[in-house]
């Protein structure tokens, strides 16, 4: 990847480059950049087959957005690309939804909050907020006056009708209107209030009989504007809402964003909470895929398994409680290491953790796994290959499922792992059961890393020195963390003030929700049920 | 020995009331106090039964889920079904627009009284019957048929995507599984020789179908429990309520009493369904014989025909519970399949084989 900039500059001459940031950013004219992309995408000798992130963004005079992408052949290199454009009555750019299936979903929420529409994109609808929602809340010219946008108490209207912006061969783009579903689409709600959406997200979905047509995603019930919320706060004080998304993820998403504001100040952490922040890490994965487990048996009607499952979570979160104070949202990562120093029983229920899972998984496995309804219910049930799950940027487990090795522990190390021996869980089923088996095999791995550590907590301090006040230099940082969905990505940037300019967050779980009409499509209802319980999301972290 | 003559006939009883009316009062009079009577204690019955089921199978999955199940009303949480049923009782009954307000509100009392009707064929030890055909059990199926009926409308009349769906899936369910259902039962009909349900008690004097019938009465016995459970829409084939996909199902617009009785129907099939099993392959009210051992069954029966009767019901209703809380739920096509391509085939050639073990002599 030496070369780089002389293959961009040889198929997109106008391309310029800003390499003082920790990535190199390549600042492309809009006219260009789908030919740019397509390149990128195709070239072998680039090879840029996942787009890992996609951040809209208000630069006061521009709007545009930054594109994170990252070749898998090429050693995880990333790249980042800015797209801009100066009209902000009616900002248009190219969508590059027909290379990377991922910025389906990714471009509607960069319109939803920034107005950009995105041209040759089939499905320009607001992703989270109403459609009927005046203004673009994510402009930092936006007016937030509550007479604008009042408590609505009627239906949205035109659920159906979406609009497309087609760019004709004589250049002129022409606003195509389009329909989700027909006239004589049966359409079930399964959601908002549905017991097995885990969480205030809406399927809709049309059936021919029982058999699914086509799932259209309605998310944003719970949206709370974090990333809006953010820029108006400190640091220190940005740092809570990370284990307020993916709260099954929530030591591995303050991970991410401490690592992130670490990496902009340059501060060094202590060995001693760079452990204890890794044991976190893996006691949660397990919390979490423990939870997992009980989800998708529950789900499929295996109520007792559920019970199981919770009964060994427990433990963990007992242990979390001892030392964090609490059991949900933990707040126990802060910027330069870790808030309070280990309870002195840490160690004695670790250990006696890694001592039951074996079992436990054997019980496990037993009533479930093996279980010949669940096996029917979950093998060749919600196909995606390894090619969809690179396109739509399927990370962690689910993207495991379909053999993609894609462990950001792996390919991108942060932290201690590189010191550590654990293997990458993968499965080749591609299917539901696959992803499922693959989150009990990393129970494993995650026991296997508690064992090396438990023993190995050096002495020290539990935090580096930081200044009284954080302030970031002026720039861009993108910071990535396997969390136990997926690989969770932080993106700062920063005018040299103490809070970001703009901060946002890539959600494993966003990417996920991006599959569910792929794959179940031409599946029963309630085959819906067991792919959205395998692909295991949590809606807080769709609706940031 | 003659059973009747140490175990208590409860035909004493019935003919002592029935003498005592119509001492008094006109033939037609003494049957309809005798209807209203019997009536009551039916609904009695009823109540209390299920009652006691929805503790049994409160407690039982708490048990199997590592949990202690209601502990706080009562001692051991004994009178928090009393509590829920009361609570029930108050709750409104919400009126829906867009419903078909007849079929509606007629949908709960179609299931309850079928379910009401076929506890009534019930033979609850020696004379505790209430209703006694030459075709009793034949009567029993037809009236469970009913019962769908109920459901269907119940799915069709809440004007809703969900119910709509559930119905269809229980139409398709239980018209399937009542195939295997009856075929079972017809098989040990052809054992007994009758489809009195007096008669099918009595003819298990010697022994219990289960024993005396061996190898196909077994093979029938599985047949009967796995098409019960799907008939009585208990898991692993609760598709028709499945709360993961439909939230409840057929009955999701339901409120206060009305969904009470689906409820109800739903506690009382299940004890009704243990309860046929338990007459057809475990002797009904006959004590545990063994022909030949006149002192092992002298003593068997002392314990009253009612209690065999509950513990055999009970005991099948365990295993159906423990079936729900094992396994997870089928689909619809692996369901329809479990059916007819396994079942219901199954069962035929069990049929076959009965038939010929009976005309050959080769049983007990």
């Amino acid at each position: 990847m030496e070369n780089i900039q002389e293959l961009i500059k040889s198929v997109c001459p106008s391309a310029e480059f800003d390499t003082t940031g920790e990535k190199l950013l390549v600042i492309v004219p809009d006219k260009d950049w789908h030919a740019l992309a397509k390149s990128l995408k195709e070239n072998p000798a680039l090879d840029f087959d996942l787009l890992s992130a996609v951040v809209g963004m208000d630069w006061k005079e521009t709007l545009g957005v930054v594109y994170y992408l990252t070749s898998t052949s090429h050693d995880w290199y990333m790249l980042g690309v800015r797209v801009e454009t100066a009209d902000r009555e009616n900002p248009m750019l190219h969508s590059v939804s027909d290379l990377w299936k991922v910025a389906l979903f990714q471009e509607r929420e960069v319109y939803d909050f920034y107005g950009i529409k995105f041209i040759n994109h089939p499905d320009m609808r607001r992703m989270f907020l109403r459609n009927d929602w005046v203004g673009y809340p994510l402009r930092k010219d936006y007016d937030d006056d509550p007479k604008l946008n009042p408590m609505r108490l009627e239906d949205e209207k035109n659920e159906d009708d979406t609009v497309a912006y087609i760019e004709q061969p004589d250049g002129t783009i022409k606003e195509e209107k389009r329909k989700i579903f027909g006239d004589d689409d049966y359409v079930v709600n399964i959601g908002p209030q549905h017991p097995s959406t885990h969480g205030v997200m809406r399927f809709r979905t049309s059936v021919d009989g029982e058999r699914i047509k086509k799932v259209d995603v309605v998310s944003g019930y719970i949206h709370r504007g974090i990333e809006k919320l953010s820029e108006g706060l400190t640091y220190p004080q940005v740092l809570h809402f990370s284990d307020r998304m993916d709260y099954m993820s929530a030591h591995m998403n303050r991970h991410c964003l401490c690592m992130c504001i670490e990496k902009a100040l340059g501060i060094e952490v202590p060995r001693r909470a760079q452990v204890i922040r890794v044991m976190m890490d893996e006691l949660m994965r397990i919390s979490s895929h423990l939870l997992a487990f009980g989800c998708t048996a529950m789900d499929m009607g295996g109520t007792t398994c559920f019970f199981y499952g919770f009964r060994e979570r427990e433990r963990i979160l007992d242990i979390f409680e001892k030392t964090c104070g609490a059991r949900m949202s933990l707040n126990y990562n802060v910027i330069g290491g870790v808030i309070a120093d280990l309870h002195p029983d840490f160690q004695k229920d670790v250990k006696a953790l890694c001592e039951i899972m074996p079992k436990c998984l054997d019980e496990y496995h037993k009533v479930f796994s093996g279980n010949v309804i669940a096996r029917e219910r979950m093998i060749g049930v919600g196909m995606l290959s390894k090619e969809d799950a690179i396109n739509y940027a399927i990370t962690g487990p689910s993207g495991r499922g379909s053999n993609w090795s894609n462990d950001t522990r792996k390919h991108v190390p942060y932290s201690i792992y590189p010191e550590l021996d654990f293997e990458e869980v993968l499965g080749d089923g591609c299917d539901s059961y696959s992803r499922y088996m693959v989150r009990m095999r990393e129970i494993e791995q995650s026991v296997k890393i508690l064992e090396q550590l438990v023993d190995n907590i050096p002495e020290g301090d539990i935090r580096a020195q930081v200044p009284k006040i954080v302030k970031l230099p002026a720039g861009r940082w993108y910071q990535q963390v396997e969390a136990s969905r997926g690989a969770f990505g932080v993106y700062i940037e920063s005018t040299g003030e103490k809070n970001p300019y703009r901060l946002h967050y890539q959600s494993p779980c966003f990417n996920l929700i991006g599959v569910m009409d792929l794959t179940c499509r031409g599946n029963l209802i309630a085959d819906l049920i067991t792919i959205n319980a395998a692909l295991d999301f949590v809606v807080p972290d769709i609706d940031r | 020995m003659n059973v009747s003559s140490i175990m208590y006939n409860f035909g004493d009883v019935t003919h002592w009331i029935n003498n005592l009316l119509t001492s008094f009062l006109p033939q037609w009079g003494a049957t309809l106090v005798e209807c209203v009577l019997v009536a009551l204690v039916l609904l009695g019955v009823y109540t209390v039964l299920a009652l006691f089921y929805i503790l049994y199978e409160r407690k039982l999955c708490a048990w199997f889920q590592c949990r202690l199940g209601p502990m706080r009303v009562g001692r051991w949480g004994l009178l928090q079904v009393f509590a829920d049923m009361f609570k029930i009782l108050i709750k409104e009954l919400i009126p829906l627009k867009g419903t078909d307000k007849f079929l509606f509100k007629l949908a709960p009392y179609i299931i309850i009284a079928s379910s009401v009707t076929m506890l009534a064929c019930l033979p609850w030890g020696q004379g505790m019957q209430i209703i006694n055909y030459n075709i009793g059990i034949f009567f029993v199926l037809s009236v469970s048929s009913v019962g769908i009926l109920g459901i269907l409308l119940a799915g069709w009349s809440s004007n809703n995507k969900y119910t709509l769906i559930g119905a269809m899936r229980s139409g398709a369910q239980m018209v399937s599984y009542e195939l295997s259902l009856g075929l079972a039962i017809i098989t040990m009909v052809v054992f007994a020789g009758t489809m009195n349900i007096n008669e099918i008690v009595w003819a298990q004097e010697r022994g219990w179908f289960i024993f005396t019938g061996h190898v196909p009465a077994i093979i029938a016995m599985i047949i009967y429990v796995i098409a019960a459970t799907a008939e009585t829409n208990r898991g692993p084939f609760d598709l028709p309520e499945a709360e993961h996909e439909l939230t409840a199902g057929y009955h999701t617009e339901y409120s206060g009493i009305h969904f009470g009785f689906f409820y109800l129907a739903e506690y009382l099939n299940l004890f009704i369904v243990s309860g046929i099993a338990s007459l057809m392959f475990l002797g009904g009210w006959m004590p545990f014989h063994v022909e030949g051992w006149d002192g092992f069954n002298h003593i068997m029966d002392y314990c009253p025909g009612t209690i065999w009767f509950l513990i055999k019901a009970f005991f099948i209703s365990y295993v159906i519970i423990w079936f729900k809380w094992t396994f997870p739920r089928v689909r619809i096509d692996q369901m329809l399949a479990l059916e007819w391509k396994y079942l219901m085939p199954f069962a035929l050639a069990n049929l076959v084989l009965m038939a010929l073990c009976v005309t050959m002599g080769w049983t007990f």
